[in-house]
């Protein structure tokens, strides 16, 4: 239930078309009936060299994977950016009861006093309010919800 | 317009979330299971782009596996009176991926502006955060660095289709 994975990960070297392939398509991935021939014309290859070589990055892990990517705050629900101050010897424990509430989409360890950061997604702003002040009170640690008061940027574009 | 209530938007997104098959024709593919024709998936796509609901279709790298090992959330302290403007121009840097404004929660915590920063060396984030620094000016009294450690959790966030 508490999966953690730490951070580091081996770099995995590319080829020309495939630092090409990433560079090109974050965005703008043809939205028509045969995009891969569209991209195939752009790169100089075929259909099938992109379709295989897109799988073998989605394979090796390079990209995690392809397709739209949604704003899915528009449609879905309420989101908040929270942290608590845990302190050390308790932080395991915590983070298992902090990771087994479902409204907590992502945890992230930091270090900051403020040490464990995780977003908290629910339909509506009071359900993730409540859900906050429920992980208050259970861990009994400081916390700290900061839902968004105005969004100036979201998107990277990764060089590979 | 209201996508929030529109079924076959919520019946798109919950079938492309986890992805586009890898074929010739991976749009007909989804159309196929949604029942409708690849030419009104299309149509319902180019919609939700302009819309904004989709930022955008294409391959999303892990950016790990691409050597950005390095990921900082910086936190600012910025004048309420100039947040907005600053705001968007920390947002418009190129190794800037996430750009809001939070609330502050005195007096544990002032910081009203969070980015988040890449980069594949130690050096590169540490100029990235000097670029920020110079352009915030005297606007930004504080600030802080918060490296990430460990990930705890990542499910992503998910549409439900009920």
């Amino acid at each position: 239930m508490c999966s953690s994975r730490t951070l580091q990960q081996q770099k995995i070297e590319l080829s020309d078309f495939e630092k090409k392939l990433i560079n090109l398509y974050q965005g703008g991935f043809p939205l028509t009936s045969e995009p891969f021939q569209v991209i195939a014309e752009e790169l100089n290859s075929t259909s099938l060299e992109v379709q295989q070589t897109l799988e073998k990055l989605l394979a090796n892990g390079v990209l995690t994977r392809f397709g739209p990517l949604y704003n899915i705050e528009k449609i879905d629900g309420a989101f908040s950016l929270c942290a608590l101050k845990v302190p050390t010897e308790r932080f395991d424990e915590i983070a298992v009861l902090v990771n087994s509430y479902p409204e907590v989409a992502h945890n992230y360890q930091r270090d900051h006093e403020w040490n464990m950061w995780f977003v908290l997604a629910d339909e509506t702003e009071q359900a993730v309010i409540n859900a906050f002040n429920q992980i208050s009170k259970e861990t009994g640690c400081p916390g700290l919800n900061l839902p968004k008061q105005t969004e100036f940027f979201v998107g990277l574009r990764f060089e590979a | 317009m209201q996508p929030m209530n529109d079924a076959l938007t919520r019946k798109i997104m919950a079938a492309t979330q986890d992805g586009l098959p890898v074929c010739e024709h991976p749009y007909r593919v989804i159309a196929d299971q949604l029942g409708i024709t690849e030419s009104a998936l299309l149509e319902a796509m180019n919609n939700m782009l302009s819309q904004g609901l989709i930022r955008r279709i294409g391959l999303v790298p892990n950016h790990y596996a691409l050597g950005y090992r390095f990921n900082l959330m910086t936190v600012w302290d910025i004048d309420d009176g100039e947040i907005q403007q600053l705001g968007k121009q920390v947002g418009q840097l190129s190794f800037v991926s996430h750009c809001y404004q939070r609330p502050r929660k005195p007096p544990d915590w002032n910081f009203n502006l969070f980015a988040m920063v890449h980069g594949r060396s130690e050096d590169e984030v540490n100029q990235q955060v000097a670029i920020i620094q110079r352009l915030l000016g005297s606007a930004c009294s504080e600030m802080a660095q918060l490296n990430s450690v460990k990930i705890l959790k990542k499910t992503g966030l998910r549409i439900r289709n009920d």
